[in-house]
């Protein structure tokens, strides 16, 4: 018994289903548009909202970056390259400029997107008031009353406990001065990136059936107070220990041999291609 | 003829059980126990860890009686644990002494020692394949021995050095720079759940040895609950391995316990979980910081999804609010038992004639006395 899977996949009424949802999160940004999101030959928090979104929208003439926190070999990226490769035969590039979809988790590459890439990113929970709000029903209509006290207080606890806020990755911001969104994962270092960002961003969450939108151009602020204001993480005195820049996102390593702790571009593309043009 | 009838029932019964025996063999094939216990490592796995009892021999059995339904198959293994007598204590096993087969860690990137992906379905598609339909034997055998031939010109050609036996454990690290408390080591004897009743407030091994023989899907669900929203605790898997621990018991003819007078009775292999979790640590004068604590799990097999649930219950029971269901240790504890959940739930099909009865009798009495007064006003 042989079975070929279709192109991408899907069938073709699934595809125009998320592509609808699509549509609707472009033209309302940050809200979180519904979708029937399918089960998918990947676990179901391992990107599964990023590939349907990848997959629905995939075309023959498109090429494919698939990054797994800045690593495009790290083994989720490989693994879903290989699926969507496998059934679609689009071919798979490095070079964040060469690539037309950008499919990501954890990471904006350090290189500007331009105008024609879609940015993918996989969110695992992009409700930015779960935090304080476990219902769903409840936090619908807190979106609906734009109601976002909820976010400001927990943002004000994080300084009167820590003297600063510590959202870690996934700093809520405001889009287009309507939506508070939570936007993926990301590190604060990447939030500046989705303000007024050549590229479209969509945000897929599969588990939690939900796809949502940055498009290109769109107002986007980090929650923020007047005298406190919005952080990077930094990595003062620090600079990566293979293209020496000092203006990327590090990952923090140890030497097995001496113990000591060195920094490395955590854009595994960008350091290579930064390191290629040093010794060019 | 009733289901409590005065004759006739346990005419009734050999019936019925001849028709699940007829059920299991209906189609002429027999079940060898070579194919489960070579084939079905997952559900072996699974039912060895909910029973506490380690033998993939024995779970084989107790699947192929059970027709493959797990529940039923940790039913009849606990059963039998039951009748056997408990010879001997084993030494205790320290998981840094485990040969590891996989180790990932979601923390760090470069681990000493490395990241060791082992077997695995999360890089793999969840494709049917349906060239297993027509699986041979002389087609396995042939791809078993081209496979060993590859290991073993691999490991000639790497020299690989590294002691699998000896990794050193991530925590450590986060530990020597004073990120995660080191906690005492508690050398009283553990409370046995399998022999006496567990008691609330529960201590952290009655705790342990209860998330451990919990049902898989009901750990997984709960902690899933845990980190989705109905709970407060944000985890990163420090480091999870799998691998076999050899296990020591003492001379039993010498009381003093030497640790060169030991005898090897053999390895199990189980999945450890070292979980890290940001936590809120109180400093003089109301000021506070964060740091990292940790949550464990530990089970027999390979059985990764139940080893980090269970390290996620272990740290959000600690907190033990019992307002919130995923901190409340009897809410969690008392319920995710496989044994005494399915057994309470199936019970309702036992017959209820004469508790239902006396319900009916009250139903009935309260609605004509409503009548009553109605008619009154």
């Amino acid at each position: 018994m042989q079975i070929e899977y279709n192109f991408a996949f899907f069938d073709e009424g699934s595809k125009r289903e998320i592509r609808r949802a699509t549509l609707k999160a472009i033209a309302i940004p940050g809200y979180q548009v519904p979708f029937a999101s399918r089960e998918m030959p990947i676990g179901r928090g391992w990107g599964t909202g990023g590939l349907q979104l990848t997959l629905s929208l995939i075309g023959k003439a498109d090429s494919l970056k698939v990054i797994d926190q800045g690593s495009d070999e790290s083994v989720n990226a490989v693994s879903i390259k290989k699926l969507v490769q496998k059934t679609t035969g689009v071919p798979v590039v490095e070079d964040t400029e060469d690539a037309t979809l950008i499919q990501s988790r954890h990471r904006v590459p350090e290189v500007p997107l331009k105008a024609g890439q879609i940015l993918v990113l996989q969110v695992p929970l992009p409700e930015p008031l779960r935090p304080y709000e476990p219902s769903e029903e409840k936090t619908k209509k807190l979106h609906a009353e734009k109601d976002y006290s909820g976010a400001w207080l927990m943002l004000f606890e994080q300084i009167m406990k820590f003297r600063k806020m510590s959202t870690g990755a996934d700093h809520p911001v405001w889009v287009h001065d309507r939506y508070v969104m939570a936007p993926s994962p990301i590190p604060k270092f990447d939030n500046d990136k989705l303000d007024h960002s050549e590229a479209l961003i969509l945000l897929g969450a599969g588990r939690e059936k939900k796809i949502y939108a940055v498009p290109p151009h769109t107002n986007v602020v980090s929650l923020a107070f007047a005298d406190v204001p919005f952080e990077k993480e930094s990595f003062p005195g620090q600079s990566c220990k293979q293209c020496g820049a000092n203006d990327t996102f590090l990952d923090e390593l140890i030497d097995e041999e001496t113990g000591q702790v060195y920094y490395l571009c955590n854009d595994t593309n960008h350091c290579i291609s930064r390191m290629n043009e040093q010794f060019s | 003829m009733g289901y409590v009838a005065v004759k006739g029932g346990a005419s009734a019964i050999e019936e019925s059980l001849k028709r699940i025996q007829y059920e299991r063999i209906k189609q002429g094939t027999v079940l060898d126990m070579k194919d489960i216990e070579g084939g079905m490592r997952g559900l072996i796995d699974q039912v060895m860890s909910e029973s506490s009892l380690y033998s993939e021999t024995l779970a084989a059995l107790a699947i192929k009686q059970a027709e493959g339904n797990p529940e039923e198959a940790v039913f009849l293994l606990r059963a039998y644990r039951s009748t056997l007598p408990r010879k001997h204590y084993s030494r205790t096993v320290t998981s840094e002494g485990m040969a590891v087969e996989r180790r990932i860690s979601a923390s760090f990137k470069d681990i000493p020692g490395g990241q060791i992906l082992g077997a695995s379905l999360d890089y793999s598609h969840r494709l049917l394949d349906f060239a297993l339909l027509e699986e041979t034997e002389s087609g396995v055998k042939e791809w078993l021995t081209a496979f060993e031939q590859e290991q073993e010109d691999e490991s000639v050609a790497l020299d690989d050095t590294q002691d699998v036996s000896q990794l050193p454990k991530v925590i450590d690290y986060l530990r020597r720079e004073g990120l995660v408390a080191s906690c005492p080591i508690d050398h009283s004897e553990p409370y046995d759940v399998t022999r006496k009743s567990a008691t609330f407030p529960s201590s952290r091994s009655q705790k342990l040895q209860m998330l451990t023989r919990g049902q898989t899907g009901a750990v997984t669900s709960l902690a899933y609950a845990v980190i989705r929203g109905y709970g407060d605790v944000h985890p990163t898997v420090g480091e999870l391995r799998v691998g076999t621990l050899p296990i020591y018991i003492d001379n039993p003819l010498h009381s003093d316990s030497d640790e060169e007078d030991t005898y090897y009775i053999g390895d199990i292999k189980a999945t450890e979980v070292e979980m890290l979790i940001p936590v809120t640590i109180e400093k003089e004068r109301g000021k506070k910081e964060l740091s990292f604590e940790f949550g464990y799990g530990l089970c027999y097999g390979q059985n990764e999804t139940k080893a980090i649930s269970m390290s996620i219950l272990d740290k959000s029971l600690e907190a033990n609010n019992e307002n919130v269901p995923t901190q409340n240790e009897e809410f969690i504890l008392q319920h995710i038992d496989s044994v005494e959940s399915t057994g309470f739930i199936s019970h309702l099909k036992l017959p209820h004639y004469v508790t239902f009865q006396s319900t009916l009798n009250d139903v009935r009495g309260t609605k004509r006395e409503q009548t009553t007064d109605d008619e009154e006003v």
